[in-house]
């Protein structure tokens, strides 16, 4: 061990926040949210297999949803069910996906990784930042191989300009969403119990809304949830800018409910960030 | 408490709920020395530690690391810290470099610098050879080297280590206590908790005991066992049976009761002057019959220190290494 290890030149070695401008401070913020974020995704890169199983999921379900329920859910919506259920599956994808943001998150606290990021100087809010941005773009590659899976069965954009639209209308929500299962995760702190609290209350979100079937049959008091949730409201949307309808107060709703969404629990996670005690 | 306390903490108090985890604790770290904070387990010594390096609010009570008030100014503070923490946090997929330089970047180095600042600790730390393996492939000594190496990123001044060496074997142990020697060498202060009182004795220049959120002695090792100012002999007789009659037999000749051990047939005498009593005891016992089968002289260790103050013993026995409940791998 060399005898430098400490001596005191450690001032050239760290820039002091005390001495940088604002620029610095913003610039600071960016850089520490990627340096996370490319943490994050290294675990895909690393353990492909978390990622092959996060997309197969989805596949399963589409075909088995298209093939299975397709004949007799088709009466109903009155055409093709491939159609009508891609949009609606991509939504599930990518809500799915934001669960793993809980589990992430409290697996962090729970092996102090948290405390190690918390007792350096970087920003507070890049933990969580960086966290929610990797898994959005884990979200946006599971979606993105579901929509050639449902090209390869028989799902077309009916414009492809409006449809990769709904497409990134569905990645802004799976967006919001991180932010949710983030609070989640800061709650929870247990990495087995986030298994479960991570997707449980996705499930009425998903089953409860128009993703799978249109609500029409549903009795009044489920129909009156279904068809105004946030889920049942933006799958929607995204489903008639993949056919190639554009409706802006539907578009306009969808974007209230992702920045209100946002709005609401961004700070909610940054605040419990700060106060969680892991231990 | 001046500026030659690189740590101080005043008068902390910290609730959990209903649990009074500190109750005001007081200690000041010297500049450039070690202060050992000694205890068992629940005894406080984490929760200082978290208060200390911004992790955690205390209800009350002030501090200063490195002249810098802790509450007020979070950031400042861990700019000029170390911290291990009693887990190794270091990401188990990333190598042991790209730990370092990620640790590098949030410090806000230069891509370049961290990477020089990587590769000079790895070497430091003798992680060179596994340096491009993920961290989920090293020992648990490696993983300890690497959150230590973690921590020294910034070349802090004043370092924190929450038991190090829990969890580890004897070899990794005494390892762990010369790359800690070797940290400190240069003038660095440091603030080492511990359950081992052997770590203690070793490592630390001053050691403070706290139990139960509360400070209950304080000095170096040798003021702590000088204060006793006592011999033990410890005896064993030959048949247990006897115990309770030899207790009663050499009861004069100790300061205190003696402790006794029925199942082990142990007596400890704690003496003024242990060369002199020891022929006492051997013709007191002789005189009555009763057989011995060991017998030692020693002077006190921290447990007895403890165990005086206290009135319990330090659990000696190896702490639970408090390992995550999850398993390895990451599943997520």
């Amino acid at each position: 061990m060399s005898q430098q290890t400490l001596n005191p030149t450690s001032a050239a070695l760290v820039p002091k926040a005390g001495e940088a401008g604002l620029l610095k401070h913003l610039w600071w913020n960016f850089t520490d949210t990627y340096v996370v974020m490319k943490r994050n995704l290294m675990y895909f890169v690393r353990e492909p297999q978390l990622l092959i199983f996060a997309t197969v999921q989805p596949i399963m379900f589409l075909v088995l949803f298209t093939y299975v329920f397709g004949g007799v859910i088709s009466f109903s919506t009155g055409g093709d069910y491939i159609t009508y259920l891609m949009p609606g599956i991509v939504i599930q994808s990518i809500i799915f996906a934001s669960s793993n943001t809980t589990v992430g998150l409290s697996l962090d606290l729970s092996r102090g990784m948290i405390d190690r990021f918390r007792s350096l100087p970087m920003s507070r809010a890049a933990v969580l930042a960086g966290r929610t941005a990797a898994d959005t773009v884990r979200g946006f590659f599971t979606i993105s191989i579901m929509l050639m899976a449902g090209y390869v069965i028989g799902f077309r954009f009916a414009d492809w300009g409006t449809g990769l639209a709904g497409l990134l209308l569905a990645v802004a929500f799976g967006y919001a969403f991180t932010w949710i299962s983030a609070t989640i995760g800061l709650l929870v702190k247990d990495p087995e119990a986030a298994q479960v609290a991570g997707f449980i209350w996705l499930f009425p979100l998903t089953f409860a809304s128009s993703i799978f079937v249109p609500t029409r049959t549903m009795p009044d008091w489920l129909r009156a949830f279904a068809e105004n949730q946030p889920v049942s409201v933006v799958a929607s949307t995204v489903r008639d800018l993949m056919t190639g309808t554009v409706n802006a107060d539907e578009i306009t709703t969808s974007l209230a409910w992702i920045i209100g969404i946002v709005v609401v629990f961004m700070p909610l996670a940054v605040r419990q960030y700060a106060k969680v005690a892991s231990r | 408490m001046s500026i030659n306390h690189a740590i101080v903490a005043d008068e902390v108090v910290k609730h959990f709920g209903e649990i009074k985890a500190l109750d005001g604790v007081s200690i000041a770290a010297e500049t450039g020395k070690v202060l050992g904070l000694l205890g068992p387990n629940g005894a406080g010594k984490t929760t200082l530690v978290r208060i200390l390096t911004t992790l955690l609010k205390p209800d009350s009570g002030n501090l200063r690391v490195g002249g810098i008030d802790v509450l007020r100014h979070k950031q400042r503070v861990r700019e000029i810290i170390g911290l291990a923490g009693q887990y190794a946090a270091v990401d188990e997929i990333l190598t042991g470099r790209e730990n370092l330089v990620m640790v590098g970047r949030l410090y806000h180095m230069s891509r370049r610098m961290a990477k020089q600042r990587a590769a000079e600790l790895l070497d430091q730390f003798a992680l060179s050879d596994a340096a491009d393996r993920p961290v989920k492939t090293y020992s648990g000594g490696m993983r300890r080297r690497l959150d230590l190496a973690a921590s020294m990123v910034a070349r802090p001044n004043i370092l924190f280590l929450d038991e190090p060496t829990t969890g580890l074997d004897a070899r990794a142990r005494i390892a762990m206590w010369a790359t800690i020697r070797e940290l400190v060498s240069d003038g660095a202060t440091l603030l080492l908790t511990t359950q081992y009182l052997e770590e203690a004795d070793e490592l630390a220049d001053r050691i403070v005991v706290i139990d139960h959120g509360r400070v209950i002695a304080e000095g170096t090792a040798e003021q702590l066992k000088a204060n006793m100012a006592a011999d033990f002999i410890d005896i064993t007789v030959a048949n247990p049976l006897q115990v309770a009659q030899a207790s009663e037999l050499l009861r004069p000749l100790s300061a205190e009761a003696p402790q006794t051990d029925d199942l082990r047939g142990h007596v400890v005498l704690s003496v003024e002057s242990g060369v002199q009593s020891v022929a006492e005891v051997v013709r007191l016992l002789d005189g009555q019959d009763i057989p011995i089968a060991e017998l030692n002289l020693r002077r006190p260790t921290l447990n007895d220190v403890f165990l005086s103050i206290t009135g319990e013993a330090i659990v000696e026995e190896e702490a639970k290494p408090k390992r995550r409940r999850f398993g390895r791998r990451r599943s997520a």
